[in-house]
């Protein structure tokens, strides 16, 4: 293994990179070690999973619009297990919700999103000829796709998938007989998540390694573009938080199979005790949200550290604020380990302990907003090219400030126990973490798709993607705060079962309605996208007149990314308008002139 | 440096690209990630020892008290056994360093030397670990239950295939522990054990005759995922230690794999010091 990535190195060495290597059709297209392959690779499978997990979204929605009424297309897609007549079925609705998170969070926003663009620009962006190790980047994506695999194939299991939410709490998760999903539906959630987690785990040493070793020539920290700095703490994260879920989903799997009592206490089922006596279901909360907070960050730094690139240059103007910047993605992921009590307000913490989460909960609020701000700074007096990729990530400052306020609240746990479990919380994260990481990504296609492919994205129908998407998010999750307010619990299957909640079926029609909008916008992309890849304009070097490497490889993708020597980097990426220069941009492989000086 | 087996940037030039910083390799570098990475597993599973131990409310078992034997002998011998097989495996990371510094030299013989002795070293723990989970799983004669909840100890332990009134000598300890203790002997015994409601001898997944369950749980699942660990580092060891005879990193011209594992050693018997220090000291 270290022998097969070692040869990789000796590959890249500077003096012979620039060969082209004589590749057959699946050593370059399927069994791919190099970077910018497995980022298409990832990418495309984040596409698909998204499509599904979208697509999981609707079919509840449709239920939770027009409680137990027929649909023809939930019976085309579920059949007559899950949906007789075309009316969803209660158990399956519970698989749907949970899959639809697992997918969203951890497939798309997780994998999909640092995948795709870890792997893009970090060599690109540090002038590396490659990852540090092709061989185990080839094998992160391959534990990512079958664990992709499993996932969506649990969903057509007799009992149907994992239905205990995407948190997967025991009791539910830990006792197989305790509802159908959570037999082999449960069971395959964790094969999944094992090798999800491996994956990542490969894909995070690699790339802060890399971040760190293959750094080209001038490349120092502070001449990072801000996006190789969110993806490396979104790297050091995943590291350090990922292998906690480990050891929980290693204690799940030995109270579901070989009778242990880590989780478990006190269970009846139909007035029967069950054996296990003495777990606390308390404990599994404890080590999955020490992961789950930081995957919260996990999923959103990548997007910002994308918007900061895209707004800057879109912008034409140094971003605000460099080191703040740098400064907050690390106060952020700092303080990303030590709030996860937040989650578990309700579960008789001491209050006084609550209190202490709520401090530092409210601390994230500063870097967080030095985050917003410094992105409003940049734009403020810019020259702005509103590009596809520039709106979706303005869009992400809108949705980063409208979520994170609500965040404010919920930090508070004298607040939260109030809204705790219901659609305001669920309107909460859908928009911080839901629309702006995926915003985050959309803006990413969008200015990086010339990168990838070496064709340009259709501007105009990226101009209507964004509008009707953020049109379609706020219509769906905007009027969610009021359900929530009005007291409706998450993951309830009928809401007409409560008298008390007959006000809201209005806001759940309107809601659907945006969700389908919004779904169906999502066609316009996939049509963009797959027919761009194959019809679109050829991209020229620099279509953004950006200043940072990746744009001064050719367009035409070569192993080992500079035909020649490597770039040497003279400056930081952002002098966009610098005063005294002809051109409004100015390359980092430009060398400062005498009468300039450098940005500090 | 002199504990590098790779070479060493001179820190006064900037690196030209492809080359660290840091003078480490990728590969070594991406090693310590991992080895923090699997320290943030092993925290979570003794963080949430922990967390059982702080919330049971009875008395959690004393280290000493179920690990006293010494293979071959009677006796009460706390804590020795485990003691011997801390020992070895702290030296075979002694070893480990002779190794690695051996192939600092370029010093083959002394590579396969020290390697060797790291192997069986490693070897040793495995099986003492298997010896100490075969006596946890075993057990004293253990105790039994009654309808109305009183705690009996059986003095003799019943063989399979026999019933109390084969044993010689059986007795059962009643009150144990306390100002009470007595020991009933003879047919009273016998009628006594045959009016059980449950016989908790050894431990299981679920039962254990040391305390609650979650104490064989935790034991079972940490021990067995260090030892899991411990496996798979000699493993790699056997593999590096084929490479060595195989004088791979003779014509390589450095000895850096022999490190990464080491390196990979040297963690899997730090992390057997906080175990050891949670399950048999505290």
């Amino acid at each position: 293994m270290a022998a097969v990535s070692e040869a990789q190195v000796a590959e890249h060495a500077p003096d012979h990179g620039h060969e082209e290597h004589e590749e057959s059709f699946v050593s370059k297209y399927i069994f791919s070690q190099d970077h910018k392959m497995i980022s298409k690779q990832f990418l495309i499978t984040a596409v698909f999973m998204g499509i599904i997990a979208m697509a999981l979204s609707v079919f509840f929605r449709l239920q939770l619009a027009w409680p137990g009424e027929s649909f023809g297309i939930l019976n085309y897609f579920l059949g007559d297990r899950w949906a007789p007549d075309g009316i969803l079925d209660r158990n399956m609705y519970l698989s749907l919700v949970t899959i639809h998170g697992t997918i969203m969070v951890f497939f798309v926003l997780t994998g999909g999103l640092s995948g795709t663009f870890s792997n893009l620009l970090i060599p690109l962006q540090i002038g590396a000829r490659d990852m540090a190790s092709g061989f185990l980047n080839m094998l992160s994506y391959w534990f990512f796709l079958v664990s992709s695999v499993i996932m969506v194939a649990s969903l057509f299991v007799e009992t149907g998938a994992a239905s205990s939410g995407w948190t997967v709490y025991p009791p539910l998760s830990a006792l197989p007989q305790a509802m159908p999903g959570s037999g082999l539906g449960m069971t395959l959630w964790l094969v999944s998540m094992t090798l999800f987690i491996v994956s990542s785990l490969l894909g995070g040493l690699n790339y802060i390694v890399t971040i760190l070793n293959l750094r080209t020539k001038g490349m120092k920290m502070t001449r990072l573009p801000l996006t190789i700095w969110a993806f490396f703490i979104t790297a050091v994260l995943g590291v350090l938080s990922f292998p906690v879920l480990f050891a929980a989903a290693l204690l799940l799997i030995m109270d579901r199979s070989m009778g242990t009592s880590f989780y478990l206490s006190d269970i009846y089922i139909a007035g029967e005790a069950l054996d296990p006596v003495g777990g606390s279901p308390i404990l599994y909360q404890h080590l999955f949200w020490f992961l789950g907070h930081p995957e919260v960050y996990i999923v959103l730094l990548p997007a910002l550290g994308i918007s900061s690139e895209v707004i800057a240059t879109n912008s034409r103007k140094p971003i605000f604020g460099y080191r703040a910047m740098i400064g907050s993605i690390l106060a952020i992921g700092f303080l990303s380990f030590i709030v996860w009590g937040h989650h578990m307000f309700v579960t008789g913490m001491n209050p006084f302990l609550g209190s202490v989460f709520v401090f530092t909960t409210l601390l994230i609020a500063i870097p967080s907003a030095v985050k917003a701000f410094n992105y409003i700074t940049t734009l403020w007096k810019g020259n702005l090219k509103f590009t596809p990729g520039m709106l979706f990530s303005i869009g992400l400052v809108s949705t980063f400030v409208t979520g994170g306020l609500t965040g404010i609240i919920l930090a508070d746990s004298a607040l939260d126990i109030n809204v705790h479990d219901t659609y305001f919380v669920v309107a909460h994260f859908h928009i911080v973490m839901g629309l702006s990481a995926i915003f985050g990504m959309f803006a990413g296609i969008y200015h990086w798709f010339p990168k990838m492919f070496g064709r340009m994205l259709n501007t105009k129908l990226g101009y209507a993607h964004f509008w009707l998407t953020i049109v379609g998010g706020y219509g769906v999750f905007f009027p969610m705060h009021f359900v929530g307010m009005a007291g409706a619990p998450r993951r309830y299957y009928q809401y007409t079962d409560y008298p008390m909640f007959d006000g809201l079926a209005d806001l759940n029609v309107i809601i659907t309605v945006f969700a389908i909008g919004a779904a169906l916008a999502q066609a316009i992309f996939l049509f963009n996208f797959f027919w761009s890849i194959f019809k679109g304009q050829r991209a020229p070097q620099n279509p953004w007149k950006s200043n940072t490497l990746e744009w001064t490889t050719p367009v035409k993708h070569v192993h080992g990314n500079w035909p020649g020597a490597l770039p040497v980097v003279h400056r930081w990426p952002y002098d966009y308008s610098k005063p005294g220069k002809e051109e409004d941009f100015v390359p980092q492989t430009v060398p400062i002139a005498d009468d300039e000086e450098e940005h500090g | 440096m002199a504990s590098e087996a790779t070479q060493a940037v001179d820190s006064s030039t900037l690196w030209g690209g492809g080359r660290s910083p840091f003078s480490v390799s990728y590969g070594k570098m991406m090693m310590w990630f991992f080895l923090v990475s699997d320290a943030l597993t092993f925290s979570g599973l003794l963080v949430a020892y922990g967390y059982a131990r702080h919330a049971y409310t009875g008395a959690w078992p004393i280290g000493e008290e179920v690990f006293y034997s010494l293979p071959g002998l009677s006796g009460h011998y706390p804590l020795i056994y485990v003691a011997l097989m801390t020992f070895i495996l702290i030296i075979s990371s002694v070893t480990m360093v002779l190794a690695v510094e051996a192939g600092h030299r370029k010093d083959d013989k002394g590579v396969i030397k020290w390697l060797a002795w790291t192997i069986i070293g490693g070897f040793f723990f495995l099986g003492s670990q298997a010896w100490e989970w075969s006596h946890f799983i075993h057990g004293t004669p253990g105790y039994i239950t009654m309808a109305d909840n009183a705690k009996y100890w059986l003095t003799e332990e019943i063989p399979n295939n026999k019933t109390a009134a084969d044993v010689a000598n059986f007795g059962l300890i009643a009150n144990k522990g306390s100002e009470n203790e007595r020991v009933i002997e003879g047919a009273e015994a016998v009628s006594i054990y045959e009016d059980k409601v449950m016989h908790v001898q050894g431990a299981n997944m679920t039962i254990n005759e040391y305390g609650p369950p979650q104490y064989g749980n935790f034991f079972f699942f940490i021990t067995g995922f260090h030892g899991f660990h411990v496996f798979s580092g000699v493993v790699i060891n056997i593999i590096i230690f084929i490479q060595v005879l195989k004088g791979v990193y003779r014509r390589r011209g450095h000895y850096e794999m022999v490190e990464k594992t080491g390196l990979y050693w040297h963690f899997v018997d730090l992390v057997w010091v906080f175990v050891f220090t949670f399950f048999y000291l505290i």
